[in-house]
C-alpha cells in the first residue's frame, strides 16, 4: 500500500518562525535539506510529537495531528534517530536495542514492516559491542546503535536528524555504507534532515528543500540538483548533480575503475566495486570544465560529449552555472563569464565536458542507484 | 547493659521506616518538582525545604499540636499519636523530607530531557519513561537521598523531644537517651553511644561523598 506522509505545521518557537507544508513518499529516503536555521530538525521533532506547534499530519492515511487532536510521541510509530545518538547511558548496547524491541509488540498490529533482531544486528554490525556501554563507544558505532534501536522500535517511519554531523570524516565513512545498506534494504520510508549536501546526494531519492522556516521546493534528488535556480542555498562550490553509471572493468595497472556513463566511457580511480555493478557518481560543478573541440594531449582522463541545455549568471558574480545535456544526463559547470564569452557558449551549442578523474573519491560513489 | 541496645535498635527502627516512606513520597514529589512547568511549584519546595532553617523546637510544636489528642490526629484513633511510635515517623518524615528530595531533584534535572524523548519515541508511556529511564538513571540522586533521610532521622533530637517524650521502647530514641545518661551522670553509657554516632556519621558522610563521584567518573570516560 502506498500512501504518503502529509504535513503542514506552523508556528514560533522564540524568533524562528515555521511555516511548512509537505508531502513525503512511503517509501525510500526524502532529505530535509537546509542551511542551519532553516527549521529541518523543528519540523523532524513536530513530526515526532517531540515538540507541539498548530498544524497537521497524517502518515499513510493515519491522523496524528489535526487541529484537534494531537497524538503524543510515544504513541506514533516513530524511529527517531538523534544527532548525538541519545543512548540511554544506564543500559548496555543490547539493553538499548532491548527497551526498543520490547515495546514493538505494541506497534505489531500496524502496518509497520517488521525487523528481526538478529537482521538488524547483523546489518549494522553491532555483534561485538552488545554488552558494552554506551560510553565506551565512538562516535561512529553509538550512531550505528542508535539507528539499530530506532528500526526494532518497528517504526512506521525512519527520523533521522542530521545522524552523521556529529561524526569526523572517517567515521562518516565508516557509517555511510551501513545506512545505504539499509535504506536499500528496509521497506521503510527515511526522512532524513541534514546540511551536507554530499550526503545527500549519495542517500537521498528524494529531496524537500528549506529555508527560513519554509519549504520552497521538493522532487527527485536528481532532478533537484540539477536546478541551477536554488543553487544559492547550497554552500558555495558544492554544487553538483548525480550521474548514474555502470561499471565495465578494473585496471589494474593504473589502479583505475572504468564505467560506462550515458553511453560515453568514464574513469575514476580504483574502487571496490563489482562489474556490471550500477553506482551513483556525484559530481560536482567546479569539477567540470568545458571545451568547444575535442582536446588533445591533456591529462584529463573524461572527456564527455554533449550540448549546453541551460546557463544562468548569478549577479554580481564571476562565474557562470551551465548544465551540459549528455545523451539525457545532465551535467553541472561552473566557468567563468570570461570563458562563456570567448567561446561564445550558448544554449543548444555543442561541448565536451573534461571531468578529472581524481575529483572521485571515496564520498562521491554511491552503490545505490540515481532515483 | 540491656538498656543502651534498646534506643539503638529503636532509632534504626524508626529510620528504615522513615527512610521507606520518604522514598516512596519523595521521589514522586522531587519528579513533579522537576518536571512542572509550574511556577508555583518553587513555593511547594520552598515549603519541603522549611526544615532545614526552621529550629527543631518550633516544627516539634506545631507538630504537638497537630498529634495531640485535641489536634487533627485525634480522628485517627481517638486519642491523637503524639508520645507514639507512629507519631515519631509521621515527625521525622517532615522533618528529613528536604534531605531526601533535594538530591533526587537534583539528580533528575541532571540528565534532562533528552533521555525520556528517546523513550518516547520508542513507545515509552509516561509511566514506563519515569519507571524505566528516569529512576535507574536518577539512581546515585535517590542513594544520597536515602544515606542522607536515614542518617538525619537517626540524629534528631528537638522535634522527637517534643512529640515523643522518653517512653522507653516507644519514644526513646538515641540521641534523647544520651542527653539522658548525662542528665543522669552515667558518663560510661553516654561515650559509648555518643562514640558510636561519631564513627557511624562519619560512615555516612564518607558513603555521601564516594556515591556523588561515582556519575562524575563515568561522564568523564566518556
Amino acid at each position: 500500500m502506498s500512501g504518503q506522509i502529509d504535513a503542514a505545521f506552523e508556528g514560533a518557537l522564540g524568533d524562528f518562525h515555521l511555516d511548512t507544508t509537505f508531502t513525503a513518499a512511503m517509501s525510500g529516503v526524502t532529505a530535509l535539506f537546509g542551511p542551519s536555521g532553516s527549521g529541518k530538525t523543528t519540523l523532524l521533532r513536530c513530526i515526532a510529537g517531540l515538540t507541539r506547534m498548530q498544524g497537521r499530519l497524517s502518515v499513510n492515511g493515519r491522523e496524528w495531528q489535526s487541529a484537534e487532536a494531537f497524538m503524543p510521541a510515544h504513541q506514533r510509530h516513530v524511529g527517531y534517530v538523534f544527532q548525538d545518538a541519545n543512548l540511554f547511558p544506564h543500559l548496555t548496547v543490547a539493553g538499548n536495542l532491548n527497551f526498543a524491541a520490547k515495546r514493538s509488540g505494541k506497534r505489531s498490529n500496524s502496518d509497520s514492516p517488521a525487523i528481526d533482531f538478529d537482521e538488524a544486528v547483523s546489518l549494522l554490525g553491532l555483534g561485538p559491542m552488545m554488552q558494552r556501554m554506551p560510553a565506551a563507544l565512538s562516535g561512529g558505532e553509538r550512531q550505528r546503535v542508535a539507528v539499530g534501536r530506532a528500526l526494532l522500535s518497528r517504526p512506521q517511519v525512519l527520523l533521522m536528524d542530521e545522524p552523521l554531523s556529529g561524526l569526523d570524516q572517517a567515521a562518516k565513512a565508516d557509517i555511510l555504507p551501513y545506512l545505504e545498506r539499509l535504506t536499500d534494504t528496509l521497506a521503510i520510508p527515511v526522512l532524513y534532515v541534514s546540511h551536507d549536501i554530499g550526503e545527500v546526494a549519495r542517500l537521498a531519492d528524494h529531496m524537500v528543500l528549506l529555508n527560513s522556516g519554509r519549504a520552497i521546493a521538493s522532487g527527485t534528488i536528481g532532478d533537484m540538483l540539477e536546478r541551477l535556480d536554488l543553487g544559492l542555498l547550497v554552500e558555495p562550490f558544492e554544487e553538483s548533480v548525480l550521474a548514474t553509471a555502470e561499471v565495465t572493468g578494473h585496471d589494474p595497472k593504473y589502479r583505475l575503475t572504468r564505467l560506462v556513463c550515458c553511453g560515453q566511457p568514464l574513469t575514476i580511480p580504483e574502487a571496490d566495486l563489482a562489474i556490471g555493478e550500477t553506482v551513483r557518481l556525484r559530481i560536482r560543478a567546479r569539477d567540470v570544465a568545458l571545451a568547444t573541440k575535442r582536446p588533445e594531449g591533456i591529462s584529463i582522463r573524461n572527456i564527455l560529449e554533449g550540448h549546453i541545455a541551460e546557463i544562468s549568471a548569478a549577479p554580481g558574480a564571476a562565474h557562470a552555472e551551465t548544465l551540459v545535456d549528455i545523451n539525457g544526463a545532465r551535467l553541472r559547470a561552473r566557468i567563468t563569464l570570461e570563458a562563456l564569452a570567448e567561446l561564445e557558449l550558448t544554449v543548444g551549442a555543442p561541448v565536451f565536458a573534461l571531468v578529472k578523474s581524481v575529483t572521485f573519491d571515496g564520498r562521491s560513489i554511491a552503490q545505490k542507484q540515481s532515483g | 547493659m540491656d538498656d543502651i541496645w534498646q534506643p539503638i535498635w529503636l532509632s534504626i527502627r524508626l529510620a528504615t521506616v522513615t527512610t521507606a516512606f520518604l522514598l516512596v513520597l519523595g521521589a514522586p514529589l522531587a519528579w513533579w518538582l522537576a518536571r512542572s512547568p509550574r511556577r508555583w511549584k518553587e513555593a511547594v519546595a520552598a515549603i519541603v525545604a522549611m526544615p532545614l532553617v526552621l529550629p527543631p523546637t518550633v516544627l516539634g510544636f506545631y507538630l504537638l499540636l497537630a498529634l495531640g489528642p485535641d489536634g487533627p490526629a485525634q480522628y485517627l484513633n481517638g486519642h491523637g499519636l503524639a508520645f507514639t511510635f507512629e507519631g515519631l515517623v509521621i515527625g521525622s518524615i517532615i522533618y528529613s523530607l528536604p534531605f531526601v528530595v533535594q538530591p533526587i531533584r537534583n539528580a533528575f534535572e541532571a540528565f534532562g530531557e533528552k533521555p525520556l524523548e528517546a523513550a518516547a519515541t520508542l513507545g515509552a508511556g509516561p509511566w514506563d519513561r519515569f519507571w524505566h529511564v528516569a529512576l535507574p538513571l536518577a539512581r546515585p540522586g535517590i542513594l544520597t537521598g536515602a544515606v542522607l533521610g536515614f542518617a538525619h532521622t537517626i540524629g534528631e533530637f528537638g522535634v522527637v523531644l517534643m512529640i515523643g517524650g522518653d517512653i522507653p521502647g516507644e519514644t526513646r530514641v538515641l540521641s534523647v537517651a544520651i542527653y539522658d545518661y548525662v542528665e543522669t551522670l552515667q558518663w560510661r553509657k553516654a561515650h559509648l553511644l555518643a562514640g558510636g554516632m561519631v564513627a557511624f556519621a562519619f560512615i555516612v558522610v564518607l558513603a555521601v561523598l564516594l556515591l556523588n563521584r561515582r556519575p562524575a567518573r563515568q561522564g568523564a570516560s566518556a
